[in-house]
């Protein structure tokens, strides 16, 4: 614990500056895998174990992407569109069979498509790490504000996730298809009763869900190395995020997620060894507080 | 049921199963099969276990693994810190999985099931992230080597591995004794009627959040065991006996084997061995296959072997008695969760 480095770095804004944009990277990609968990659940009232291997398999897809076009747009593109197809894949072989059945089944599916995905990827991509490299467009001068430095493809990513989170909102709020969505939420037989497919529509949120992750993976390449078994600890934050936004709500896991970021990022100048120590103390303060999640609104 | 003559029934079983395990050696003498059984127990023991949670109280954990890996490290710790005989190493190690089970369960024994699967994940994954980041203590990544040193105590000698044998297969028959009379005994029944209908058990007078608790303890107790014999065979601790797989290869093992009958864990567990030690020989590709397997496993058979068996039996019992001309009324058995209904 080092709290002497986090006193300091409160106080210079250059440190600040700089935290924050990690943080805020952190969070809103996270937010992406995380409104897909929260979105799948809300929905169909599965959760997804497997969701952070749609994120894994996004980076992957499109580093395979990138090393063939060249192309960052391109490969960005392919991870969410490759991953949106897996997940319509996903949704309609396997998850779709277990459906109402105990969580134990449904985690049992899930824990087999995560082993067969991570030794995919070790037998495709090899098993060490890999770096995706820094896309040609943003190898400029960081900004400097403040003090602070800021790398252009942080603020890129920065704006990406912002621009495709108020994208999903109005998607959710405002569009006849986020209507159906939220109908199905409450009440899918009700739903379906007039004249709505809801299996399209159950597939659709898996495609969705798919699409996001995919995306997030695309974009967090450039910054993250890549390796099999990497989507499990953001499922796992995608989990911790939603517990404390409030299942189902976009709203909710867009302010977890930046919670979480700033917390990491901040954490791992205070606290480098109780940083997720930390994630978790927020989730049961959020837990026993109030159970239903910060913008939750029915019970657990 | 929980009386005395058949509490003695259930130990002169026991005691005949342990001399049985004790021969064999003799008529199979090789280093690989006394080596499974001690893994079997290890498995067995971490099986049932979860299954007291799964099968009898409904409460689908998905990080059961956080007990065999806490047993694990912190029973090779002391050991290797502390000059202590083996078993105040034992209990020392049991009363910090019972605290820590304390407090994980008083916050998640009365979150809905998802949240429970979920929370108890991802406890587990605080504790792998916190073995991996503390280097000094736990050595990291590459786990605590060096070995477990293993002091005589009661002329048990555990660097023998005939002794090592003996010493975990008594443990395995001595837990599932133990864990039958919980299952078997009034605070088991309380356990299934809270699985079955958990609005109906506070009309009753039961603290659902007490009695789960409780089963939530004594399932890590006795999850811990599991790791600690783990720690003995391996001579130290992983960070992989911590990770989240540890989990879902138990669940895998207790549906393997069955749910709905008390040693359907275990069969599961020396089935998954096998099945384990024939993937990791035949390919490399250990998750491709593995992953394959279940889930043909969850998507087409799911029931377990005992499962299948104990139906079947059923079966035949009430077409015998339908032939007798009687009503059958259907046996008030547990009944299988995996049923879905």
């Amino acid at each position: 614990m080092d709290l002497s480095a986090l006193g300091n770095c409160v106080i210079s804004a250059s440190c600040v500056i700089t935290q924050t944009t990690s943080g805020l990277i952190i969070g809103l990609l996270l937010f992406m895998v995380a409104a897909g968990v929260s979105l799948i659940f809300g929905v169909l009232k599965v959760v997804n174990f497997a969701h952070g291997s749609f994120y894994m398999l996004g980076a992957y897809f499109a580093y395979t992407a990138y090393q063939v076009t060249g192309n960052y747009a391109v490969a960005v593109l392919a991870g969410g569109l490759g991953v949106a197809i897996f997940g319509l894949l996903f949704e309609r072989l396997l998850i779709s069979r277990v459906y109402g059945s105990p969580v134990l089944m449904q985690i049992l599916v899930c824990y087999g498509v995560i082993l067969i995905l991570d030794d995919v990827v070790k037998l495709v991509w090899g098993p060490d790490f890999l770096s995706f490299g820094m896309p040609s467009t943003f190898q400029s001068l960081p900004i400097l504000f403040a003090g602070g430095v800021i790398p252009v493809f942080y603020l890129f990513l920065i704006v990406m996730t912002l621009v495709i989170a108020v994208l999903l909102g109005l998607l959710i709020t405002k569009t006849r298809y986020g209507k159906i969505i939220r109908a199905s939420a409450v009440n899918p037989t009700m739903v379906s009763a007039l004249g709505i497919n809801t299996g399209v529509v159950f597939a659709s949120v898996f495609v969705l869900g798919g699409l996001l992750a995919g995306l997030a993976g695309g974009l967090a390449a450039p910054v993250r190395s890549l390796t099999a078994g990497m989507g499990l600890s953001v499922v796992i934050e995608s989990f911790i995020v939603t517990v404390i936004g409030g299942m189902g709500s976009v709203a909710g896991a867009l302010v977890g997620s930046l919670l979480i970021g700033l917390v990491r990022s901040f954490g791992s100048i205070g606290f480098p060894l109780f940083t997720e120590g930390l994630m978790f103390l927020m989730m049961v303060v959020v837990l026993v507080l109030k159970p239903s999640g910060l913008f939750g609104k029915e019970g657990r | 049921m929980g009386n005395r003559s058949s509490l003695a029934r259930d130990c002169l079983i026991a005691l005949v199963a342990f001399l049985v395990l004790a021969a064999l050696p003799y008529i199979f003498p090789s280093r690989g099969f006394t080596d499974f059984v001690v893994r079997l127990a290890a498995f067995g023991i971490f099986a049932t276990s979860l299954n007291l949670l799964v099968g009898y109280s409904g409460m689908e954990s998905f990080g059961h693994g956080l007990y065999f890996g806490l047993g694990c490290y912190s029973f090779a710790l002391i050991m290797q810190n502390f000059a202590v005989p083996i078993p105040v190493a034992f209990l020392l190690t049991i009363a910090l999985s019972v605290a820590v089970a304390l407090v994980v369960g008083a916050i998640c024994v009365n979150l809905s099931e998802i949240y429970f699967a979920f929370l108890t994940l991802a406890f587990q994954m605080l504790l792998h992230s916190l073995i991996i980041a503390w280097t000094p203590i736990t050595g990291g990544d590459q786990g605590l080597t060096g070995g477990i040193p293993r002091p005589p105590f009661l002329g048990v000698r555990l660097d023998d591995y005939y002794h090592l044998y003996l010493f975990s297969a008594g443990l395995l028959i001595l837990c599932l004794l133990a864990m039958y009379h919980i299952v078997q005994s009034p605070f088991g029944y309380t356990l299934r009627m809270i699985r079955d209908n958990a609005s109906r058990a506070p009309f009753l007078g039961i603290s659902v959040f007490r009695v789960r608790l409780m089963a939530y303890i004594i399932a890590g107790a006795f999850g811990a065991i599991g790791g600690m014999i783990m720690s003995l065979f391996v001579s130290g601790a992983f960070p992989d006996f911590a990770y989240w797989t540890v989990s879902g290869e138990g669940i895998f093992m207790i549906m393997l084997g069955g749910i709905t009958a008390f040693l359907g864990p275990v069969v599961g567990a020396a089935i998954f061995l096998l099945l384990n030690d024939m993937v990791t020989k035949l390919t490399t590709h250990y998750g491709i296959v593995l992953g394959a397997v279940i889930l043909l496993f969850a998507l087409g058979l799911r029931k377990g072997l005992l499962d299948f068996i104990v139906d079947h039996w059923r079966d035949r019992q009430q077409s015998a008695l339908a032939a007798e001309g009687r009503t059958a009324s259907s046996p008030p058995s547990a009944k299988p969760v995996s049923a879905g209904e």
